[in-house]
């Protein structure tokens, strides 16, 4: 590899912090999450960041932030998703039902309510897929179908879920071990995390210093590690030094373990690739072997299923399954997706950007309520943000740079590629690639 | 005929696109009552030349000047050349499908009667116009019901509303059967004999030949000559040499050959087109290929070479009729994109950004991105494994990039191609299908392509190569095909092929087809 030693030694201008493009905007997003915080915190007189508010945060939307996951690979692949509110809801009635009235126990009653969202999800999927009816349209008919489909099954009263099935919606984590003052489960995740960010940084290092061509200074890695760990840390004190009985809330564990495996599935695994490139030019996709019908009947598949544990999570923290369950959550979800940069055209998007985004639509929503601003404004101000921030990236990107938010971040490239020639014209020349960097080494 | 009075002057027009002359210099003079043939090569500048004169690119945007009728002119679009009388009949009809015929020529437009639309009196004049272009259907059909032929006198009949003078009609007959050809080719000399000039862009020789009064003949964005058709006694070869007139120059690599067996075969191969049942966009083709030979595949634009290159490609292209495929001695049954590529095929796309890249991506994505299977465990990809190989097709094909992170919508157009030819190359193909492999590309990345294709011949593989580009054939292929109508009409070795030979072939129906 001693070819690319020169362009590893050469300054490293517009170093990034991620692996991939699509990191860039997410950290913009970062950046205006933090920035809210801190703005509620201040406002709030540290109400915003105590214990037994980011208890309530994550037990309150960790089931929007679950569909928003299943809503950025269907957003990736092109699609939309309108049923999942329905879907959540169809699913929490019928797994309340199958307790209440079959007896279910509430371990194969979880079971069933997956394998309903399977059902539902192979369905929809049948019709954008197979079809090719547009998943706008099959998911609106969805939408009717199911949120009917509930109020038929639970003839529009509330079905009360047991004891144990709570447990996934407003359960934490137990206390364990000897007393500290802290919940105990809680600081061991926490401090694992800490070490997993230590541990993931060293070996991103170790694999850029033996492959890539780019790699990032010490002191970047350092501070980005000390930073994250920082934040990790004293996130896990306030969550395990709340009131007692209260912890980590186990929806949130169910939530980060999807975040972990869907950023997996999406990043380093043939059919998350299959995704992006399905949405992002299903001609040149096809044209490369790739099964688009299969892609997107996946996809609306596993949006379904992520419903449906939505909806059951839901249920469980409301302890019944009502008639209401899950309005509107599919605005919620697609709102956090687009303001964690996905793009409407498809192609772009990741699942942590869509948690962030899903975060500061959360936090707003949470801090807004705190400060007793009238839900009349909070949906005003939640309008107004979801405009703005999908408006100011739109509006950049029609003017040739990649995104503002990705001008914080990058200063290397030169400003976009000049508009392409009209299409019946050769496009000549070597524009945007001919840097000097380059010449050196070649 | 030269006694007619000028009715249109282009004077030295001159266009440029960043980094190309697409138009330089070109003049163009029409008389009142002819028949205008304009002659090229693809890419020679006659498109671009019908763009300025109706206004597609406004005044300004060119250099030079245009007298129609004594004056000068400066169009800003499309509306003030048609205001002023003419008229551009394109290739890709610009008729609404779902609107009738009516409809669809008063588009834009419209007769109004206090201030709604006068259908009634739109309807009798459409009856009139109709009648004018020879077509006795109802002007309520919607346009999406009559059949290619018809729609094309629908957009004459548009024009004709317009009280137009000159009318450009750019390959009209190109997917038009023999008798609707007839007809039209019959209408544009009854517009003559009424006083309508017609500036015509055609392929078709023979009906140049037939119906033309002058021709004149665009190479490299330059006029190379305007003819008078009677006077000069032009024919098709006189037309040919005139579009291919240029010497060969030294432009190839030096290459030696190594041709072994036949071993991929493709016989009867009969395609549909994927709209309109009754048209064969492939009719009984044969075609073989020997390991280490490139096979040029030649062909004027709508002749059929991407629909056959991409229905042979997993049958991506149309509906399939009848054929075989043959390799290594044994049929192969390619039903998807995905069995073609199993079976060692691989298909470079014309069309770079709408058909060979997913321009979101960066360049390592891109370049596993035709079999990932390749560098996964599992369904687990390999991100280092990715990382090496595609550093490795940067190296050996020389992609100018500072990293294989780049994305590559910010590659130049011969860095782009590298990139999709280093996608098929990762496949490990036996076949490789290139598809105007050097369009849009400049001079050196031009020889640098070139200079893969080779290596890979030179591997054993076989290359079937399609371009526009009789030079580019001539000086790479070892054997080439002539493609005419869907219809492979010759197959000439290299050593013994001239522009002019393949040109003859190109633009006619030829029954001998000699095999090897």
């Amino acid at each position: 590899m001693s070819d690319t030693t020169p362009i590893a030694t050469k300054p490293s201008a517009g170093r990034r912090f991620g692996s991939g493009r699509n990191s860039i905007r997410q950290f913009g997003i970062l950046f205006s999450l933090i920035a809210i915080i801190i703005f509620f915190q201040i406002l709030t007189d540290g109400l915003t960041l105590s214990s037994g508010n980011l208890i309530n945060l994550v037990s309150q939307y960790s089931y929007i932030l679950i569909l928003a996951i299943g809503m950025v690979m269907v957003i990736i692949a092109g699609h939309i998703d309108l049923s999942v509110g329905s879907v959540a809801a169809f699913c929490g009635i019928v797994v309340a039902s199958s307790m209440e009235d079959w007896n279910f126990p509430w371990p194969v009653a979880i079971l069933f309510g997956l394998v309903v969202g399977a059902l539902i999800g192979a369905w929809q999927g049948f019709w954008v897929a197979y079809i090719g009816v547009p998943a706008f349209i099959v998911t609106l008919a969805g939408m009717l179908i199911f949120r009917g489909g509930n109020q038929l099954i639970g003839n529009a009263n509330t079905v009360p879920v047991p004891e144990g099935f709570t447990t996934i919606g407003a359960g934490y984590l137990p206390e364990v071990g000897p007393s500290t003052g802290y919940n105990n489960l809680t600081l061991l995740i926490g401090f694992l995390i800490a070490i997993a960010i230590v541990a993931r940084e060293w070996r991103a290092r170790q694999v850029q210093k033996t492959m890539h061509s780019e790699s990032v200074p010490l002191w970047a890695s350092v501070v980005k590690v000390g930073l994250l760990d920082a934040v990790v840390i004293y996130a896990t004190f306030l969550f395990a030094g709340g009131r007692v009985g209260t912890s980590f809330p186990v929806s949130g564990i169910i939530l980060g373990v999807l975040v972990l495996l869907y950023s997996f599935v999406t990043r380093n695994t043939i059919l998350g690739r299959h995704v992006y490139a399905v949405g992002g030019n299903k001609l040149a996709a096809e044209l490369s072997g790739v099964n688009s019908r299969r892609v997107n009947f996946l996809v609306m598949m596993n949006m379904a299923i992520l419903s449906s544990l939505a909806g059951m999570i839901f249920v469980a923290r409301a302890g019944a399954s009502g008639p209401q369950d899950g309005l509107s959550w599919e605005l919620d979800a697609i709102a956090a997706v687009f303001i964690g940069g996905a793009a409407v055209s498809g192609g772009i998007g990741t699942v942590i950007g869509s948690i962030v985004g899903g975060l500061v639509m959360a936090v707003l929503n949470n801090g807004l309520q705190l400060l007793g601003v009238g839900s009349d404004l909070v949906q005003i101000i939640k309008g107004m943000v979801l405009l703005a921030a999908v408006g100011v990236d739109v509006w950049n990107k029609s003017q040739g740079r990649p995104s503002i938010i990705g001008l914080l971040t990058r200063n290397r490239r030169a400003p976009g590629p000049p508009e392409p020639p009209p299409a019946v014209l050769p496009t000549a020349g070597t524009p945007a690639t001919a840097q000097p960097a380059d010449r050196a080494t070649n | 005929m030269l006694n007619s009075p000028v009715i249109l002057e282009m004077r030295s027009i001159t266009k440029e696109f960043p980094g190309v002359k697409a138009l330089s210099n070109v003049s163009l003079t029409v008389r009142a009552s002819e028949i205008h043939a304009i002659c090229g090569e693809n890419g020679a500048g006659k498109s671009t030349l019908m763009k300025v004169l109706s206004g597609v690119y406004p005044y300004g945007s060119y250099s030079g000047d245009i007298y129609f009728e004594g004056s000068e002119m400066r169009f800003k679009d499309i509306r003030s050349s048609e205001t002023a009388g003419i008229a551009i009949i394109h290739q890709e009809l610009a008729l609404i499908p779902e609107l009738s015929i009516t409809e669809n020529i008063f588009l834009g437009n419209e007769p109004t009667r206090w201030g709604s639309i006068d259908w009634v009196g739109a309807k009798r004049t459409a009856y009139e116009l109709l009648a004018r272009v020879g077509l006795r259907d109802d002007p309520d059909t919607l346009i999406k019901n009559i059949g290619v032929g018809k729609q094309q006198l629908v957009e004459i009949a548009k024009a004709l509303n317009k009280s137009v003078k000159v009318l450009i009609l750019d390959e009209p007959t190109a997917a038009l059967n023999e008798a609707d050809s007839q007809h039209l080719l019959d209408l544009i000399r009854g517009l003559k004999s009424k006083g309508i000039s017609s500036i015509m862009i055609s392929h078709k020789l023979n009906e140049i030949e037939q119906v033309a009064d002058s021709i004149t003949i665009i190479r490299d964005g330059l006029a190379i000559e305007t003819l008078d058709i009677a006077a000069d006694g032009v024919n098709e070869d006189r037309i040919i040499r005139g579009m291919v007139g240029r010497s060969l120059e030294s432009r190839f690599p030096e290459h030696t050959p190594t041709i072994g067996p036949v071993f991929f075969e493709v016989r009867d191969w009969t395609v549909q087109h994927p709209q309109v049942a009754e048209r064969l966009v492939a009719k009984g083709s044969n075609l073989t290929v020997r390991t280490g030979e490139i096979v040029g595949i030649a062909g004027l634009m709508g002749a059929g070479r991407t629909e056959l290159a991409m229905s042979i490609f997993g049958r991506s292209y149309g509906t399939f009729i009848s054929g075989q495929i043959f390799k290594d001695g044994t049929e192969i049954e390619l039903r998807n994109v995905g069995e073609a590529i199993e079976h060692g095929l691989a298909y470079v796309s014309e069309d770079r950004k709408a058909l060979g890249l997913n321009l979101l991506d960066d360049i390592k994505r891109s370049v596993v991105s035709a079999k990932l299977s390749k560098i996964s465990a599992g369904p687990v990809v390999n991100d280092a494994k990715e990382y090496a190989i595609a550093e490795e097709y940067r190296k050996n094909l020389r992609i100018k990039t500072p990293t294989v992170d780049m994305g590559v919508s910010k590659l130049s157009g011969g860095n782009q191609q590298k990139v999709v030819l280093a996608k098929w190359m990762f496949t490990d193909p036996d076949i490789l299908i290139l598809d105007e492999p050097t369009r849009g590309i400049d001079v050196g990345a031009k020889y640098e392509i070139y200079g893969i294709i080779q290596t890979l011949a030179a591997q054993g593989k076989g290359v079937i190569l399609i371009s526009s580009e009789l030079p580019e054939l001539l000086g790479l292929a070892d054997r080439i095909y002539t493609i005419f109508e869907g219809a492979i009409t010759d197959c000439i070795d290299a050593a013994d092929a001239d522009p002019e030979t393949l040109m003859k072939s190109m633009t006619s129906a030829r029954k001998k087809v000699r095999t090897i």
